[in-house]
């Protein structure tokens, strides 16, 4: 029981990056028609603005200390952040090690920035291009970014830690009745989860109660009509991109507490959320977040010791076994409609 | 008459014995130099160095590149000559290898099999590489050194620790001077045994390939026979990145040891998650939850960040040591690049010069002259104490250590410290030990 409970935990937990990145992917595709497989590497550029902020605010004055030395036996240089300087010990390191939640700061404005970017500069030149020419477009570009982040930062992981506050785990046993130490859960994965669906529902509640989400919604149906009410779709649609980009960039720079942050990040979630948005059917919003949040369960399922005795292997292609499944028994996805992608 | 000492036979004989004694060089000459493959003619020899220069052990690959530099300077006779002052064979004069200037090529491995053997192919065919080396993946590793057995070119291996590079997938053309799985259990046992004690419950996570196979059977083996129990094994596919659903079952295994037998990008992960998950707070049988990590690298550890403080695990070589061979090592490379070299680059920098200085103690390019050379080859002053390259199964036997995560880093680089260098004897195995049995080294092929 308890392992069937810490298991639920984390599927939600995975579930809930899959379904932040598959519920962006799904906006896009809803509202443009493109297929953006730079929808991964947006991810990982927000990751990369958490990583950013960590090393601007750990630019340091220099000064060197005669009594030590380094590796080659030189006099070493001591290095303070300019921070610690400014604001005293204390208010420095203090904003030092909340550099992760800063981030989200930095990151919203800057992630609208590269989907505008992106948006304007080259994918709406793709918008009467088959699907190949946009899959192939758009997966050059993340390939690019990827290269361009990989230049900047090395290949390794740079470690990224979340608040000192939010370091450790909960007891949930305790809680439970079960015996202490059996279900633990990390304090930043359950903010993380939290995070997401306050997200996700924030995105809902702006496209359903807002009168620019309701322009969206009739462009995302038929978007000749709204254009002949005199709306101009195509401006709300490149907000809706920068939207979207925002959202897996917020993503990103929360998960980097959970994984040291590296330039393929993007490409390890990409071919998943893929998945979730055919599972979830394509052009489905709640479709992405029911599907991202049912595979991450079903994936920590399968990772369990006593499935893989029987299944040996299964925790490798139960995400594709699972969406074979779905799409033998329901073609369009568990939530998709009729028409979409079908002309 | 008229007598005349020139007859007909005589010209004849003569001409025929002149006519071999002028060829006679031009024979022996050929014999020597283009019966095998890529045989250096001109004043220059082509290195071919095959390191992932992208994916995810570029950075590893980046500092091999960095160190065959640093090895082709020293060699030629450029900079402070580094670790060439300290070997202990003197053959190498700073002239080249064999009076030949050395030149490079270089390919990337990208860590695939199949992208490594293309390279290596390119290398070799196009290039005229006469020796190929690098890697950072014993799965590469075991691909390059195959191919460079078929068409007849030394492979002096960078960093791979499976067991089966010098297992059952060793080959008469392939040298390799890391250490291995086997060695590192066989260093890292009794440590974790007196530190941790001979009660212990030990879970396994594996990467699911050759090295992690190999490092899995190992370590099990060498805790086991301390009197270890393994609860379980959990092989975790490669491409994994969050080990979050691995981890969560050992809580209520009952285990008291989490043995993560990871590297690179797939250790940090799954390190930073083990320690997020609060094992290592945990107390389970009445004693304090620890984690181990067989293999350990400097550039690991700087990815998991402070995760890495007070785990224990092993590594082929530290910047940190403080014999002559080891200092000179690290004065040239940190003052060329300003950092200390980590040890994938440590051993491929002596790798280079033990490739150099077969050759020169062979005469020869020729992969079977220098394969003999380095069979049974004892030397010293390269950083890891007395070595034997052993002719058997051409794997290095030296000195492991021991490291630790440090508790309180001094620089950025200050990562690992040295807890106890294992002596050789320590490590040494039987050529037919079981870990290692089923392949044969077969018959040097010179192409």
């Amino acid at each position: 029981m308890d392992v069937i409970i810490l298991q639920l935990l984390n599927g939600l937990d995975k579930g809930s990056a899959y379904a932040l990145i598959a519920l962006g992917l799904t906006l896009i595709f809803g509202t443009l028609g493109v297929v953006n497989f730079a929808h991964g590497a947006l991810f990982m550029i927000g990751a990369f603005c958490a990583v950013t902020l960590q090393k601007v605010l750990n630019i340091s004055s220099e000064a060197i200390d005669p009594t030590k030395t380094d590796f080659l036996g030189n006099p070493l240089v001591v290095k303070t952040p300019y921070v610690v300087n400014w604001f005293g010990p204390e208010t420095g390191a203090l904003i030092i090690d909340w550099s992760v939640p800063l981030a989200l700061l930095v990151a919203v404005p800057i992630m609208i920035l590269v989907g505008f970017i992106m948006e304007r500069g080259l994918i709406k030149h793709f918008y009467h291009r088959p699907h190949a020419d946009q899959i192939l477009v758009t997966f050059g570009l993340a390939i690019v970014m990827q290269e361009l982040i990989k230049q900047g930062f090395g290949a390794n992981a740079i470690p990224t830690g979340a608040p000192d506050a939010f370091k450790g785990s909960y007891d949930f046993g305790n809680l439970l009745g079960f015996d202490p130490n059996v279900i633990i859960y990390p304090y930043w994965r359950m903010i993380y989860f939290a995070f997401s669906a306050i997200v996700i529902g924030a995105v809902f509640a702006f496209l359903r109660f807002t009168t620019f989400g309701m322009v969206v919604r009739a462009g995302m149906a038929d978007r000749e009509t709204v254009g002949l009410l005199g709306i101009n779709i195509d401006k709300r649609f490149t907000i809706m991109f920068g939207i979207a980009a925002a959202v897996a960039g917020i993503a990103g720079v929360m998960y980097a507490p959970i994984n040291s942050p590296n330039y393929h990040m993007g490409m390890d979630f990409l071919v998943l959320s893929f998945v979730v948005v055919v599972v979830g059917g394509m052009g489905s919003l709640p479709g992405a977040v029911l599907a991202g949040f049912m595979l991450g369960i079903l994936e920590s399922f399968a990772s369990m010791n006593e499935v893989k005795n029987i299944f040996p292997g299964i925790d490798q292609i139960i995400i594709y076994l699972t969406a074979i499944i779905i799409l033998l028994v329901r073609p369009r996805g568990l939530m998709g409609k009729r028409g979409v992608m079908e002309d | 008459m008229s007598t005349s000492n020139f007859t007909r036979r005589g010209m004849l004989k003569t001409g025929a014995i002149a006519g071999a004694g002028l060829a006679l060089p031009q024979i022996l000459s050929a014999g020597s130099h283009s019966s095998y493959m890529n045989a250096p003619t001109g004043s220059t020899v082509t290195l071919g160095f095959n390191v992932p220069q992208t994916g995810p052990y570029a950075d590893e690959g980046a500092d091999e590149l960095r160190a065959y530099e640093l090895a082709v300077e020293h060699l030629n006779g450029g900079g402070d000559g580094g670790m060439m002052g300290t070997f202990s064979s003197q053959a190498l004069q700073g002239n080249g290898i064999l009076g030949r200037k050395v030149e490079f090529v270089t390919g990337d491995t990208q860590t695939k099999s199949d992208a490594a053997r293309a390279s290596a192919k390119s290398m070799i065919e196009k290039d005229g590489a006469v020796m190929i080396t690098g890697g950072s993946s014993s799965g590469v590793a075991i691909a390059v050194q195959g191919l460079c057995q078929e068409a007849g070119v030394i492979f002096m291996a960078g960093l791979t620790h499976s067991n089966d590079t010098t297992g059952k997938d060793k080959k008469a053309n392939g040298f390799r001077h890391f250490f291995n799985g086997y060695m590192s259990a066989a260093a890292l046992a009794p440590v974790l045994e007196k530190m941790y004690g001979k009660d212990r419950k030990a879970y396994h996570l594996t990467a699911d390939y050759t090295w992690g196979w190999t490092q899995e059977e190992s370590i099990a083996a060498a805790t086991e026979a301390m009197g270890w129990e393994t609860v379980n094994k959990v092989r975790t596919p490669l491409a994994s990145t969050d080990f979050s659903s691995y981890i969560a079952p050992v809580l209520n295994s009952g285990a008291d040891v989490l043995v993560l037998n990871h590297y690179g990008g797939n250790m940090v992960n799954s390190l930073t998650n083990a320690v997020q998950f609060g094992l290592r707070d945990k107390i389970v049988n009445g004693k304090n939850f620890e984690i181990v990590v067989p293999l350990y690298s400097r550039l690991m550890a700087k990815g998991a960040g402070e995760n890495v403080k007070g785990i224990f695990g092993s590594t082929n070589w530290h910047w940190s040591l403080t014999d002559a061979g080891s200092k000179a090592f690290v004065k040239s490379f940190g003052t060329k690049y300003g950092f200390p070299p980590s040890q994938a680059a440590h051993t491929v920098y002596c790798q280079t010069l033990l490739y150099a200085d077969a050759c020169e103690r062979a005469g020869s390019h020729n992969p079977c002259a220098v394969g003999e050379a380095l069979e049974g080859f004892e030397f010293d002053g390269l950083g890891n104490g007395k070595t034997l390259y052993r002719a058997e199964d051409h794997q290095c036997f030296k000195d492991v250590l021991v490291v630790k995560g440090k508790e309180n880093p001094e620089n950025e680089f200050d990562l690992l410290e040295i807890v106890e260098v294992t002596p050789a004897a320590q490590v040494t195995y039987a050529p037919d030990h079981p870990m290692f049995a089923g392949g044969e080294l077969g018959a040097c092929n010179a192409g």
